[in-house]
């Protein structure tokens, strides 16, 4: 009897299909395992923590906090409770459906951020939960956390996800990377970042976690970034920013000894706790849109003003320089300048030839417009434009300062070329450029601008370009362009006459009222006229008279005159930066109780032809 | 005839050492198959290989019990035992419980049998008691349609439960027929369908029909000689070409969607690892990550991680091929043929057609459930839930396979007995 053969025909049949088949899977195919390793092996990013900021004195400005990205892998998502799926996220069912659809469009393999920044606390109850929604998972993030909450916002910047562009651009980033968008955290990008590492773990199909792969022998560590310390003084900074609440506008202190920025204060700002989390989108697009308040623009480095008086004191060190004038040349003001039928008011109330010491204390109109048109006419009108342009721009103004500030503007200064392409002629004179002599008309500088000036005065020449960061991780920022003085085109000998001028502006001129005994201040007020309404209240000041500590520039918007505001604000820092404690009560508590938003809101009355404003509900 | 009073006397050493490697390995697997960290006793009664360890000890008794009967109360009672086994299915109707969409078990606590493993030993019994018998020959139709009711009974009994997969096994036992006399032509015939089935899902049924007629041309030119070739071509066309055509019809419009899914992403012509391909694709990642020599014991991921479904019973063999890779599974599949083998050698030694029949009843039960189950974990069968002999988890297919086996060991023991 063969017929067994057919059986044993068959056995071999099917072991030879059996094997062959095995080999071909087992052996032969090679992407079995990759689909394996996508099942049960899980990439996590562990990201570092990003740097954290401090002040000078080592008072934390910006730290971190954790939060929770749910991440899903759309083609291991099962049907599951969706109801208390979103109730333990706190989102709606809109929400998970639009959130799945996005996911799957990008990838159904690949895993994609479902929610963003759950916070810690909602995170625990929705993590109990988790292994009741597979194909879900959670990724650990790194938000910023403000001790400090609204103090100095500005400085430290926000961060976001990076944009498409900035991708393109940088490939070590990817897509959901959070990078500084503006203050210290753009411009020490780069440093604060670290770099993120890489964790394997196994799942099982339910997602829950098993344990590390191969007991992590390819994880990485993350290397977490570089702590900065700022150059900013928190408590300077923070009392700025109390004085200048219900006024709009910007102080910058500058250490004019290392050209360290010690305050950088905008009004209004911005608490930074509203750009962390879930809600910051949100948040993000009601700041943005204020354009009323503008709470987003750093009015310190962006906003760009006629300097007002605080500029007669360049034309003053300029005509010293080109020798049209000595400390005693004398003019006699009356009630302004005139020339031919230009009339240029004055109020310094002098009938008597006044010196240049005296000039500068009681702010003469007459005084600089003069000087400035000695210096003009010294030369060919062109030829003496331009060796007054190059004078200004030496003491930093009119060009980008090149620090590492994220944001900022050149500000203006003309020159002859300017003049001749606005009047389309080269035959104008001196005095049609002649309110530049006063520091109005064409010319516009940026608060710190006017704060580098005004150290350039304080080192009586030279001056360091102002910057936000002493330190990262262990080392000093050792950058040549902060290390070395900037000279300007002045000689040293001529800055003390001038600077005798502006501490007389304290002794016995338009400040005396913010002269404090202990300090000798030098400064110089500014009214800066505006076609939006109120003249702006402007004040220069450095201290003390020797070996100066602090330059400041303080500009408060629509204030008035100079001494009404910005004077006494400027005195009050000086004198908590060097005392360390305030002996004026009476004069603090007017600045902090003063409020201008009437005088704002008038403006904006007046603009939109509008009997009241609606007001804007939060 | 002799007397000896050990029950081991003239056992086939071979097939049982066979046996418990089988069983012990696929105890291994199952083990592996649920191992977690935190219950790792092998004792704990709680998991799958706690409970399967209950089965095998139970099995042991089952054997030694076997082996004390007397080898002729097995002939004797064949059909007492075919009957009690039919009529267990049927009381599955009344008195079933559902497990899993399908009424095939019946519960005692939390315990419970599924009679259909059973009726695979009672068939083989009544089978090779009538085509044993004196005087049985199967040249005769009415000796056909005995022995095909025998085996077709339990089957059309076991489909409605439903559960196709065990009721397919029967078919099997269509080869034992063979090898008892059945013309070889219903195994071509059976063949032919087959291949015929398969090819008329893949290719569109006109195209196939007028193949086949060209097909019939040709043979007829070749045979023009031998009058009666004609007719029997033309027979066979006629059937082939209708069966083709019920085939088509059967498939687009009695089958439901997800049986057509399930025979369409089998053959190729759809994809679909997510939903009904979900089984066979984990299934192909569970062995395919295997490579040559495997993860190691206890280090396989996708089974124990349950991605692949149902991995200690139907899919056992994704452990295996996990943990032990081609070399592993090679080795497991030469056991398995190595069986098979020696079940032939040991049913051809046989004196009486009884034993004889029931030998090749075994062989054909274990080869159909070994084929079948592992065809489907490597994705060359539609997933059909029969469990791998002797491996897979579960007590009543494990008590099934153990009594199938025995049986016939103990009748190969005793035939040294019969003079």
């Amino acid at each position: 009897m063969k017929r067994k053969h057919l059986f044993h025909f068959f056995f071999i049949i099917i072991a030879l299909v059996f094997i062959s088949r095995l080999f071909y899977i087992q052996v032969i195919r090679d992407d079995y395992k990759l689909l394996a390793a996508r099942n049960s092996e899980r990439k996590i990013t562990v990201y570092p923590g990003r740097g954290l900021i401090y002040d000078r004195n080592h008072k934390l400005l910006v730290s971190n906090q954790v939060a929770y990205d749910i991440m899903v892998i759309p083609r291991q998502v099962k049907s599951m409770d969706t109801l208390s799926f979103c109730n333990l996220l706190g989102i709606k069912k809109e929400d998970f459906i639009s959130g799945m659809k996005k996911a799957k469009t990008y990838s159904w393999q690949k895993s994609s951020v479902f929610l963003k920044q759950v916070s810690k606390e909602q995170y625990a109850y929705f993590q109990e939960k988790l292994h009741n929604f597979q194909g879900f998972y959670s990724q650990k993030r790194i938000l910023r956390d403000y001790p400090n909450h609204s103090n100095a916002s500005n400085v430290m910047g926000f961060i976001g996800e990076a944009s498409d562009k900035f991708l393109e651009k940088n490939s070590e980033y990817k897509k959901g990377d959070l990078i500084g968008k503006t203050g210290i955290e753009k411009s020490y990008e780069k440093q604060l970042r670290g770099k993120a590492g890489v964790k394997f773990l196994m799942v099982d199909v339910h997602n829950r976690v098993k344990g590390p792969f191969e007991n992590g022998k390819y994880d990485t560590l993350p290397i977490p970034g570089n702590d900065i310390i700022s150059t900013i003084d928190l408590e300077l900074q923070a009392y700025g920013e109390k004085l200048m609440q219900g006024k709009r506008g910007s102080i910058v202190a500058i250490e004019p000894s290392t050209g360290e920025i010690l305050a950088l204060i905008t009004s209004p700002s911005y608490d930074p706790d509203l750009l962390v989390g879930r809600e910051r989108t949100k948040n993000y697009n009601r700041l943005y849109i204020d354009s009323i308040n503008k709470p987003l623009y750093d009015r310190g480095l962006l906003a760009q003003y006629p300097p007002g008086s605080p500029f007669k004191v360049i034309n003053a060190l300029i005509g010293l320089q080109e020798g049209v004038i000595k400390p005693s040349t004398s003019y006699t003001c009356r009630h302004g300048f005139h020339y031919g039928r230009l009339h240029v008011a004055c109020h310094c109330d002098t009938y008597f030839p006044i010196a240049l010491r005296t000039a500068i204390s009681k702010s003469c109109n007459n005084y600089f417009c003069t000087v400035f048109k000695e210096i003009i006419e010294k030369y060919p009108t062109q030829e003496g434009m331009d060796r007054w342009s190059a004078h200004v721009k030496s003491f930093g103004l009119g060009n980008w300062l090149n620090n590492d500030l994220a944001t900022g503007r050149p500000g203006f200064v003309p020159d002859a070329s300017y003049y001749n392409r606005i009047d389309g002629a080269t035959n104008w004179r001196a005095v049609r450029a002649i309110s530049l002599g006063i520091g109005q008309g064409e010319l516009d500088l940026t608060p710190i601008q006017l704060a580098n000036m005004t150290a350039a005065i304080a080192n009586r020449g030279h001056y360091f370009t102002p910057h936000i960061v002493k330190r990262i991780g262990n080392k000093s920022v050792d950058e040549e362009k902060y290390l070395k003085p900037k000279h300007t085109s002045i000689d040293p000998k001529h800055f003390e006459v001038v600077i005798d001028g502006m501490y007389d502006v304290f002794e016995k001129g338009t400040a005396r009222a913010s002269r404090l005994d202990s300090i000798e201040m030098c400064g110089k007020t500014g009214t800066a006229e505006n076609p939006h309404g109120q003249d702006h209240s402007i004040f220069t000041v450095f201290a003390p008279r020797k070996n100066p500590k602090i330059a400041i520039a303080i500009i408060v918007e629509n204030g008035y005159w100079g001494s009404r505001w910005a004077a006494p604000i400027a005195s009050l820092l000086v004198e908590l930066y060097i005392n360390g404690k305030i002996s004026r009560p009476e004069m603090e508590k007017r600045m902090i109780e003063g409020d201008l938003s009437e005088e704002y809101m008038k403006q904006l009355k007046e603009k939109f032809n509008l009997d009241s404003v609606p007001t804007i509900t939060r | 005839m002799r007397e000896n009073n050990s029950i081991f006397q003239n056992i086939d050493w071979l097939l049982v050492l066979l046996y418990f490697v089988l069983v012990l390995i696929g105890w291994a697997n199952i083990y592996a198959a649920v191992f977690n960290e935190e219950n790792s006793s092998i004792f704990d009664s709680t998991q799958k290989y706690g409970k399967q360890l209950i089965w095998i000890a139970t099995s042991l008794l089952l054997i030694i019990l076997i082996l004390f009967i007397d080898g002729k109360v097995f002939q004797t009672l064949a059909y007492p035992i075919y009957i009690v086994s039919i009529l267990s299915l049927i009381g599955l109707f009344v008195f079933g419980k559902e497990i899993a969409g399908a009424r095939s078990w019946y519960a005692f606590g939390s315990f419970s049998l599924q009679p259909s493993e059973f009726a695979k030993f009672a068939t083989a019994l009544a089978l090779a008691r009538f085509v044993g018998a004196e005087g049985i020959s199967l040249k005769k139709w009415r000796n056909r349609a005995i022995g095909l009711a025998i085996i077709l009974l339990p089957a059309i009994l076991i489909i409605p439960q439903p559960d196709p997969g065990s009721a397919l096994v029967y078919f099997a036992l269509i080869l034992v027929l063979y090898r008892e006399g059945l013309s070889p032509n219903y195994i071509f015939f059976g063949i032919s369908l087959i291949v015929l089935f398969i090819l008329s899902l893949l290719i569109n049924s006109l195209y196939l029909s007028l193949g086949l007629v060209v097909l019939g041309i040709i043979i007829f030119f070749i045979t023009r000689n031998i009058r009666r070739f004609f007719w029997k071509i033309l027979l066979a066309l006629t059937v082939f070409i209708s069966f083709i055509q019920i085939v088509d019809y059967a498939f687009n419009n009695i089958l439901e969607d997800r049986h057509r899914n399930r025979i369409n992403i089998l053959i190729g012509k759809a994809h679909d690892p997510q939903g009904i391909g979900y089984n066979t694709e984990q299934s192909k990642i569970a062995i395919g990550s295997g490579g040559l020599d495997g993860k190691g014991f206890l280090k396989g991921t996708q089974t124990k991680y349950d991605f692949v479904p149902e991995q200690s019973t139907d899919f056992i063999f994704c452990t295996v091929g996990e943990e032990w890779g081609f070399i592993g599974s090679t080795i497991l599949i030469l056991l398995f043929i190595l069986l098979f083998f020696r079940l032939i050698r040991v049913a051809e030694r046989q004196k009486t057609a009884f034993t004889r029949v029931y030998g090749y009843s075994v062989v054909a039960i274990l080869f159909f459930h070994f084929s079948v189950n592992i065809a489907m974990t490597i994705g060359l069968a539609p997933v059909i839930g029969i469990p791998l002999p002797f491996f897979s988890y579960g007590g009543s297919s494990l008590w099934g396979f153990t009594i199938l086996l025995f049986i016939f060991i103990k009748l190969d023991a005793y035939r040294h007995q019969i003079l």
